[in-house]
C-alpha cells in the first residue's frame, strides 16, 4: 500500500470551493474525496477513514441565521444514519486521533461557531465570533497576512507573510471577553493577521478588510491541528490567480499551497 | 402557539448594519439620526414546549459571543421611535425556512403542515420623534410596500411586557379549488375586457383567434370527449396569454414589418429574428466552413460554442427590468438566479462557471420629483447591486464582467441585465450533452422549490409599460440555496443518466416548461394537483402559471423515476411526479382526476397571428454643436473622469465575488493597485488547464440619439474590441444579442411607433452587417420590448439600448495582457485612426450636446487589427492594452497610466487621423476600433513589422514621472497632471456607493 495521504472535502448546502480545495489538496500529493454532507449523514462514507478534513468557503443554508450558524446548527444535531452520535461527536473524535482540520472562510466560521476553535484548554464551546465587516458590507481584495512564526499551527510552519484573496461579509474576530483575546495571543494561536505592505499587523481599512479585533485573520487550536482562516488560500495556487501576475515576476506555484503542502508533510511524518 | 424571538447585539457591540443604515438614510431620504440599531425577530408559528423555544433563542438563533435574546418580550430599549418591517404574507422568506429547518434539526420532529417561522427586523432610531418621518423613512427607504409590511412604535407605545404585537403572515385562503369556464362569443369590448381585468395582454385579434377556435365544432366534439364543451376554462386562458406573450413569443420580433426608408424604398420584412438575427449566424457558420465551433444555436435556454475537445462553453443573458423596478432587490436576485436556471437547463445541464451583469440606471444623485411608482434612481441602484450580489455571491458563482451606464431616460425603467455561461462535457454517456429530447412516457418531474402566488402574471406584465395597476404577485424574491441544493443534485443526476430532458421554470411557469418540452412528443398529461404548494389556496390556473423561483421540469423514463426522486429525497431536494408526456397531441392538464385544459398543441404553439408592424425612418436634422476648443483641457479631462459613464464603478465591483471557483485570470480590477478598469475577464474554467473563456460587452446607447445603425455596429465593435484587447481569440468568438426597447408599435399611447420601429430595423440591419463582417456567430438572445413608463400623460421611454455579449477563448491564459502600463520607457502606441466623430460622445454630452457625427464602424480594417493584435499577444509583445470607448484618447491614457502606477508622456501630432480634428476632439472622439497598446522598447521593432501597413502610430512613452503629459499638435503643452489627481477624479464619484 502506497501511503497516501487522504483528503476530504465536505459540500452540500450551499457550500462554493469544494473543487478548488481539492484540486490544491492535489496539487500537494494527497488524495482528495469531495464528499456530499448527504453521504455523511447516510453514514456512507466516514470520516475515519482519511487524515485531512476540509470545510470550504460558501455560503452554508445562505447564512440566513448569521454567517454558518445553521450549518453549525445541523452538524451539532443532525442524526448519522446507523449512529447514536451526531457528526460532531466525529469530528471531536477525527481531532482527537491527531489528525487535521482546516476551515476557510465559511469553513472557519464553522468551526468557531461549533465550538471547536480555539477550543482553549480542550473545551468546545464557542469562545469567538465572526460578525458583520465594520462597513457593512460582503467585501472581495486580496490581503497581506502577519504569521506569528511562535505559533504552534503545524499549516504555517516556516512562513513569515501571506498574499491571499478574502472574499466574505462577515469576517470580523471578536472574542467573548479580553481574557480570551489575550489567551489567543499569549499562546500564540492568533496564527494570521491582516497586515499592511510590510507585515505590520494593522487595524486600517482596507489593509485590515473587516475590523477584526487584534487584525486577526486566522487561527489555530493549541494542538496547531486545527486551523480556520478567513482568507483563501486554495485561491492562490498559480501565479495567474495574483492579481498583479501581469506586470510582476512571481514563481510558478502561488502562496496558498505552502498551507497545504505543510499540512501534507505533517500528516506524512505523524500519521502515515 | 406563536412564539416571539428577539435577537440582537450586546451592548459594547458595533451594530455595523445599524450603522449603514444610519448612513444610507442620510444619503436617501436626507435625514441625519444619530444612532440606529437593529433586532432580529423570528415569529415561530408551531407548537414548541418552552424548553424547546429557549434551546432555539440559545442555539441556532443566537451568537452567543456578540448577541442576546428575548422571548415573547421586548429587547428593545434606548431608543425613541421602533420600525418593524416584515414580510407581506406569501413573500419568499429565505431566513424564516432556514430558522424553521434549524428548528426541526434542533428537536428531531419534523413541522406539521402550516408551521413555519416568518421573520423580521427591527429598527431603533435615537433623535427621532415624528411619526411621518418615520413612515417616510420606513416607505421610502426600510420597506417596499408592495412586498413588506411595517409596524412603527414610538417609545411610549411599545409595551414593555408584550413588546411588538405579534403578526403571523401567513397566508390564509379558504377558497377551494375551481375552474371557471368563459364563453367567448361576446362582443370584442367584452373580449378586450376580459384580457384587460385578466391581466392576460392578449389583443384583440388574438382574442378573435381563440374565440374562432373554441367555436370550430370539431374543436368541440374533441372537447366533448373529455368533458369540456364549447366554453374555454381559464386554464385554457391564462395557458394561451403566457404561451402567446411577447415575453414568450417575442412577436415584435416575428412580425411582419413594412419599412420604409429615408429614400422612400419599401422593405416587406418577414420576422427581423429570422432575417437578421438567425441570417447572420447562418451566413457566417456558412463562411466558417469547417472551422464552425457553434453547437446549439437559439434552440435550447442557451447557446452552446466548443471550448476544446473534451467541452463546450454555455452562454446567456437576459434582462430582468421590470420587476427591478418595482422591487430592485427582488427583481435582480431572481434577474440573476433565473439565467442561472438557463444555462442548468441547456442541453442535458452544465455547470455555471459566471456571472456578468449590466445595468442601466438614471443618475443616483437625480434631484427631481418623479412620477407616481417610481422608485428613486439611488434605490434601485443600491437595491439591484444588492440583489445581484446575494444572488451571485450565495451561489458560488464569480461575478466577473459587467458595467453601470447611466442616462435619466433610464428611470423610467431600469434595465438589468444578468449573464451566465457555463461548462458541459461535449459527450455525456456517449451522446453529444448539447442535446436532448423527451420520449412518449416519460415522466413530468417537478424539481426543486415550490410552488406559490408569486411571479403569476410575470410574463404578461412585463410584456406591458410600468402603469398604476402593474401587479404586486409578478414581484418574486429568489432563493439562491434552494437553487444551489437542486444544481448540486442534478449535475449528479445527469452523470448518471437518469434523466431524458431539462428545462427550466421561468416566465410561464409550467405552462412555459413542460409545454415547450412536450414540442418533442406532441402532446402531455399534467396532473395540476399533484404539485407541491407553499401554502393552500391555488387555484389550478395559478399552479400552471405562476412563477415560483427555483424550480426545473425534467423528463424522467419510467424505469429511472425511483433512482431519480429518491437521489433528491436524499440530497434534500424537492422532486415530484406530476405526470407524463404523451403524443396525444393535446395541452393537457387535470385536477383531481379532471380535465381543466386540452387544447390542441398545434394551437397552442402556432396560433398566435403574426403582428404587422408599420416603421419609417427619417434621419433627424441634428448639427454639430458650435463651441470652441476649452482653454483648460485638463480640467476637461478630469471633469470626464468624473462623469458617472466612465468612473470607476470599484465600490460595486467589490461586493461582488469575482473570484470564487479559483478561475478568474485577469479580473475586473487590475493595475499596481489592484484598482484600473479591465477591459473583459478572462476565466480559466479547468483548474488543470490553462485555456480560458474570455468574456466582455459593448453597450453604447447614447449613440441610438442619432442612429440605431451606428449604435448597434459601435456596441458589436467595442464588445470585440475588448475581447481582443485581453487576448480573447478573434477566430473563435461568438455573439449574444439583448435588445431592450421602448413600444415600437404604433398606437395612441405611442403616436412615434414608426420611428421606433425603423431605429430596431436599423439596428437589425446593422446587427446582421456587422456579425457577418466580423465572422462572429449570434448563439442566443433576448429581447425586452416595453420599456416604458406610463401613468396619464406622464411618459417615459428608454433609449433604444442593445447589450452585445461576446464569449470566446484564448488558448493560453498565460498570454493574458492587462490595461495597465508596466514599466517606463515602454513605447505607446495608438492602433486606429481617429476622426471628428463625437456624435453622442460623452464629450458632448458634457457640453450639453448631442451632436450628429456618430462614430461609424470600419470592420474590415477593425478585423486584420484584431487579428493581427492576437498575433503579437501570441509573441508576448503586448505589455498592456487598453481599448479607448467613452472619453476617447484622453481617457484611455489616463486609466492605463494611472491603473499602471506611471505618467505618460504623448505628443497629439503623432496621432493618425484621416483629416485634420481639434486638439480636443481628437482627444475625446470616441472613434471605433481602437486601441491603447505599450511594448518594450526592445519589442518596438518586431511590434511595428507586425503592424506594417495598418494603422499604428508610436504616440509617446511610459516615464518614471507620475504625470500624464499631453502636448498638443505644435508641440506646445496643452495637458500635464499627476495621475494621482486623474485617478482620484475618476474615483470620487462613486466612491461611496
Amino acid at each position: 500500500m502506497a501511503r497516501t495521504v487522504k483528503a476530504i472535502v465536505i459540500s452540500g448546502n450551499g457550500t462554493n470551493c469544494e473543487d478548488a480545495v481539492a484540486h490544491a489538496c492535489r496539487l500537494v500529493g494527497a488524495t482528495a474525496d469531495i464528499v456530499h454532507i448527504s453521504e455523511l449523514l447516510g453514514g456512507r462514507v466516514k470520516l475515519e477513514d482519511y487524515h485531512f478534513l476540509h470545510l470550504v468557503g460558501g455560503f452554508l443554508d445562505g447564512d440566513d441565521l448569521g454567517s454558518a450558524k445553521a450549518g453549525a446548527n445541523r452538524l451539532l444535531h443532525a442524526r448519522v444514519a446507523g449512529d447514536v452520535e451526531p457528526l460532531a461527536t466525529r469530528m471531536k473524535e477525527f481531532i482527537a486521533a491527531g489528525k487535521l482540520v482546516m476551515g476557510v472562510c465559511n469553513g472557519f466560521q464553522l468551526l468557531v461557531k461549533m465550538g471547536l476553535l480555539p477550543a482553549i484548554d480542550g473545551h468546545f464551546e464557542q469562545t469567538c465570533t465572526l460578525t458583520n465587516n465594520d462597513h457593512g458590507r460582503f467585501e472581495n481584495r486580496w490581503s497581506w497576512l502577519k504569521v506569528d512564526s511562535d505559533s504552534p499551527c503545524v499549516y504555517t510552519k516556516g512562513l513569515n507573510g501571506l498574499y491571499l484573496p478574502i472574499r466574505h461579509g462577515e469576517g470580523k474576530f471578536v472574542t467573548d471577553c479580553p481574557e480570551t483575546l489575550h489567551q489567543l495571543e499569549n499562546d500564540h494561536l492568533t496564527v494570521l493577521k491582516y497586515a499592511d505592505r510590510d507585515l505590520h499587523p494593522t487595524l486600517e481599512f482596507p489593509d485590515n478588510p473587516n475590523g477584526s479585533q487584534n487584525a486577526i485573520a486566522g487561527i489555530c487550536d493549541p494542538t496547531g491541528r486545527v486551523f480556520g482562516l478567513m482568507p483563501h488560500p486554495e485561491a492562490f495556487t498559480h501565479r495567474t490567480h495574483h492579481p498583479r501576475w501581469t506586470r510582476e515576476t512571481l514563481p510558478d506555484e502561488g502562496m496558498g499551497l505552502l498551507l497545504y503542502r505543510n499540512a501534507i508533510n505533517f500528516i506524512k511524518k505523524e500519521l502515515l | 402557539m406563536t412564539w416571539r424571538i428577539v435577537v440582537g447585539l450586546k451592548k459594547n457591540v458595533k451594530d455595523a448594519r445599524g450603522e449603514r443604515v444610519r448612513r444610507e438614510i442620510i444619503d436617501h431620504l436626507n435625514i441625519d439620526l444619530p444612532k440606529v440599531q437593529t433586532l432580529d425577530v423570528y415569529t415561530v408559528d408551531a407548537t414548541l414546549s418552552s424548553t424547546e423555544v429557549e434551546q432555539v433563542a440559545a442555539g441556532p438563533f443566537t451568537d452567543p459571543v456578540i448577541q442576546e435574546y428575548a422571548i415573547n418580550q421586548p429587547l428593545a430599549s434606548d431608543f425613541d421611535m421602533l420600525i418593524e418591517v416584515g414580510f407581506r404574507p406569501g413573500v419568499t422568506d429565505n431566513t424564516g425556512r432556514t430558522a424553521g429547518e434549524a428548528i426541526q434539526y434542533l428537536t428531531g420532529r419534523p413541522f406539521a403542515t402550516g408551521e413555519a417561522v416568518y421573520t423580521s427586523t427591527q429598527y431603533l432610531f435615537s433623535g427621532l420623534t415624528d411619526k411621518r418621518v418615520a413612515e417616510e423613512i420606513a416607505a421610502n427607504f426600510l420597506a417596499n410596500g408592495l412586498i413588506q409590511y411595517w409596524t412603527i412604535l414610538s417609545r411610549d407605545e411599545l409595551d414593555p411586557q408584550v413588546g411588538v404585537p405579534v403578526t403571523v403572515p401567513k397566508v390564509v385562503s379558504d377558497k377551494a379549488p375551481t375552474v371557471r369556464s368563459l364563453s367567448l362569443q361576446i362582443s370584442d369590448e367584452e373580449l378586450l375586457d376580459i384580457s384587460r381585468q385578466g391581466m392576460l395582454a392578449l389583443n384583440l385579434n388574438e382574442m378573435h383567434k381563440i374565440k374562432n377556435h373554441i367555436a370550430d365544432p370539431q374543436v368541440v366534439a374533441e372537447r366533448q370527449k373529455v368533458g369540456l364543451g364549447d366554453q374555454l376554462t381559464d386554464v385554457e386562458l391564462e395557458a394561451l396569454a403566457q404561451t402567446w406573450s411577447e415575453h414568450c413569443k417575442h412577436k415584435i420580433f416575428s412580425a411582419k414589418i413594412e419599412y420604409e426608408d429615408e429614400n422612400g424604398n419599401f422593405q416587406l420584412i418577414d420576422s427581423l429574428f429570422k432575417t437578421y438575427i438567425v441570417g447572420a449566424t447562418e451566413k457566417v457558420r456558412e463562411n466558417l466552413g469547417d472551422k464552425d465551433f457553434c453547437l446549439s444555436v437559439f434552440k435550447d435556454n442557451a447557446g452552446v460554442i466548443e471550448f476544446n475537445r473534451d467541452w463546450s462553453i454555455v452562454f446567456k443573458v437576459e434582462t430582468h427590468n421590470s420587476p427591478s423596478a418595482l422591487d430592485p432587490y427582488g427583481g435582480a436576485l431572481t434577474g440573476i438566479v433565473g439565467v442561472n436556471r438557463d444555462g442548468m437547463g441547456t442541453g442535458m445541464g452544465a455547470r455555471l462557471i459566471f456571472n456578468t451583469d449590466v445595468f442601466c440606471f438614471a443618475s443616483p444623485f437625480l434631484d427631481k420629483e418623479l412620477p407616481p411608482r417610481l422608485l428613486h434612481p439611488r434605490r434601485i441602484f443600491e437595491g439591484v447591486v444588492e440583489g445581484v450580489e446575494h444572488g451571485g455571491n450565495k451561489s458560488g458563482i464569480p461575478t466577473i464582467n459587467g458595467s453601470l451606464v447611466f442616462d435619466d431616460r433610464f428611470a423610467g425603467k431600469p434595465l438589468v441585465y444578468c449573464g451566465t455561461a457555463a461548462l458541459m462535457p461535449r459527450l455525456l454517456n456517449g451522446q453529444p450533452c448539447h442535446e436532448k429530447e423527451v420520449l412518449v412516457g416519460d415522466h413530468i418531474v417537478m424539481t426543486g422549490g415550490k410552488i406559490g402566488k408569486d411571479g403569476i402574471h410575470g410574463a404578461t406584465f412585463s410584456s406591458e409599460e410600468l402603469h398604476a395597476g402593474s401587479p404586486v404577485t409578478a414581484v418574486q424574491i429568489g432563493d439562491p440555496i434552494t437553487q444551489r441544493k437542486m444544481f448540486d443534485f442534478l449535475l449528479i443526476a445527469r452523470d448518471r443518466g437518469l434523466y431524458n430532458s431539462i428545462t427550466d421554470n421561468g416566465a410561464g411557469g409550467l405552462s412555459s416548461s413542460v409545454g415547450e418540452m412536450a414540442e418533442d412528443t406532441g402532446g402531455f398529461e399534467l396532473h395540476l394537483d399533484r404539485a407541491p404548494l407553499k401554502y393552500p389556496g391555488l387555484q389550478p390556473w395559478e399552479i400552471l402559471i405562476s412563477e415560483a423561483q427555483e424550480r426545473m421540469t425534467l423528463a424522467v423514463p419510467a424505469d429511472k423515476l425511483d433512482a431519480f426522486i429518491g437521489l433528491a429525497t436524499e440530497m434534500d431536494v424537492e422532486a415530484t411526479d406530476l405526470g407524463i408526456f404523451t403524443d396525444s397531441g393535446y395541452f393537457h392538464c387535470l385536477y383531481e382526476g379532471e380535465t381543466v385544459s386540452y387544447l390542441s398543441m398545434d394551437f397552442v404553439h402556432e396560433g398566435v397571428p403574426q403582428l404587422v408592424i408599420p416603421a419609417k425612418w427619417e434621419p433627424k436634422k441634428l448639427q454639430e454643436p458650435d463651441f470652441a476648443q476649452p482653454a483648460d483641457l485638463t480640467d476637461e479631462l478630469q471633469q470626464l473622469l468624473s462623469r458617472l459613464n466612465i468612473c470607476s464603478k470599484e465600490s460595486v465591483v467589490r461586493r461582488y465575488d469575482h473570484e470564487v471557483q479559483a478561475g478568474t485570470v485577469i479580473k475586473p480590477l487590475v493595475g499596481v493597485a489592484n484598482d484600473g478598469p479591465s477591459d473583459a475577464a478572462v476565466f480559466r474554467p479547468l483548474l488543470d488547464s490553462f485555456e480560458g473563456v474570455v468574456v466582455a460587452h459593448g453597450l453604447c446607447p447614447n449613440y441610438s440619439d442619432i442612429d440605431t445603425y451606428h449604435m448597434m455596429a459601435c456596441a458589436i465593435d467595442e464588445g470585440l474590441r475588448n475581447y481582443v484587447a485581453v487576448g480573447g481569440d478573434i477566430d473563435h468568438v461568438a455573439g449574444l444579442d439583448n435588445f431592450c426597447w421602448c413600444d415600437p408599435v404604433e398606437s395612441a399611447k405611442t403616436p412615434d411607433g414608426r420611428y421606433k420601429a425603423a431605429q430596431l430595423v436599423r439596428a437589425n440591419q446593422a446587427l446582421y452587417d456587422y456579425c457577418v463582417a466580423y465572422s462572429v456567430p449570434l448563439i442566443s438572445g433576448k429581447d425586452s420590448m416595453k420599456n416604458d413608463y406610463q401613468i396619464g400623460d406622464n411618459k417615459i421611454s428608454i433609449p433604444p439600448t442593445v447589450l452585445f455579449s461576446v464569449i470566446g477563448k484564448i488558448d493560453d491564459v498565460c498570454k493574458a495582457v492587462s490595461m495597465d502600463v508596466k514599466q517606463p520607457g515602454d513605447r505607446v502606441y495608438l492602433l486606429g485612426t481617429t476622426s471628428d466623430e463625437l456624435g453622442g460622445s460623452e464629450y458632448y454630452a458634457r457640453h450639453g450636446e448631442l451632436g450628429s457625427q456618430v462614430p461609424q464602424v470600419d470592420a474590415e480594417q477593425a478585423l486584420l487589427r484584431y487579428q493581427t493584435l492576437n498575433r503579437a499577444q501570441q509573441q508576448g509583445l503586448i505589455a498592456s492594452c487598453h481599448d479607448l470607448s467613452d472619453g476617447g484618447l484622453g481617457v484611455a491614457l489616463a486609466e492605463s497610466a494611472f491603473a499602471g502606477g506611471f505618467g505618460i508622456q504623448t505628443e497629439l501630432s503623432y496621432v493618425d487621423v484621416a483629416a485634420p480634428v481639434r486638439e480636443d476632439k481628437l482627444l475625446f472622439s470616441e472613434s471605433q476600433s481602437r486601441l491603447l497598446v505599450t511594448v518594450r522598447a526592445e519589442d518596438e521593432e518586431s511590434f511595428e513589422t507586425l503592424f506594417a501597413g495598418q494603422s499604428c502610430c508610436c504616440i509617446g512613452q511610459v516615464i518614471t514621472q507620475p504625470e500624464l503629459i499631453i502636448n498638443g499638435l505644435h508641440g506646445q503643452s496643452l495637458i500635464k497632471v499627476p495621475i494621482e489627481n486623474l485617478k482620484q477624479a475618476w474615483q470620487a464619484p462613486l466612491r461611496e456607493m
